[in-house]
């Protein structure tokens, strides 16, 4: 069991995550999540930024790492969010989990990515030809995240 | 002292990133409900912003409910909700 947590500017490849991932054989499923900044509805997006709560953040990755290898039989986790300012179609986020079945591999993914929508402090601001402002959090990404409950 | 830590619109709205509060004017079992009463009592500005239903609290980095006790020497951190992913 081996876990990975990432807070950086720059970003990063999804082939050498995926290296990462399949490496142990005794894993034969990988599901790996990647998040990208969303153009909004009226394509007026120019730019977003994410703000962090350095050495928090972190921990509240680790945790949810964590929490996921106790509920599943984990091989490998790996999670890497961006910070700063990232444009149209940029990648935002990776998951990624190692498990000798799809199954758990899957419902891993989801959880850790349910968990991190609610519990690490992430905060986005898009920036369009409006104006700026912070982006609301959504009631139904709290509701993904109580199913686990 | 106990740091307190404002992160995105409300550090933006407040104007104000960090506070450091004097942990001698608190009672000795104070909460971290108490130290949001006491920072609303800086202005209207700070009443209002601080009154918000949403706000979540963490206390040495850890999320946790404002009735949670707060000793000298801990960091707090107020906040919206979160974004990320």
């Amino acid at each position: 069991m081996s876990i990975s947590v990432l807070v950086q500017h720059e970003d990063f490849s999804m082939a050498d995550e995926y290296a990462q991932l399949s490496r142990d054989c005794r894993c034969g499923a990988v599901v790996t999540f990647c998040g990208l900044v969303r153009e909004l509805q009226d394509h007026a997006l120019i730019s977003m930024t994410l703000e962090h709560y350095p050495g928090m953040t972190e921990q509240a990755l680790q945790t949810i790492a964590e929490q996921a290898q106790q509920r599943w039989q984990l091989g490998a986790v790996r999670i890497i969010h961006r910070i700063g300012t990232l444009t149209p179609n940029e990648q935002i986020v990776f998951v990624g989990v190692a498990s000798a079945h799809r199954a758990a591999a899957f419902e891993a993914a989801q959880f850790i990515m349910d968990y991190l929508k609610t519990q690490a402090p992430f905060w986005k601001k898009e920036h369009s030809s409006q104006g700026s402002h912070w982006v609301a959090a959504k009631t139904t990404d709290q509701q993904a995240a109580r199913r686990w409950e | 002292m106990i740091k307190v830590l404002f992160f995105a619109a409300l550090r933006e709205r407040l104007n104000t990133a960090t506070v450091e509060l004097d942990s001698s004017t608190l009672p000795a079992d104070a909460s971290a409900a108490a130290v949001l009463t006491k920072l609303q009592s800086r202005s209207a500005d700070w009443q209002h912003e601080l009154s918000r239903q949403d706000l979540l609290c963490a206390i040495n980095q850890r999320l946790c409910p404002l009735h949670t006790k707060v000793s000298p020497g801990d960091e707090l951190a107020f906040f919206p909700p979160v974004t990320g992913g």
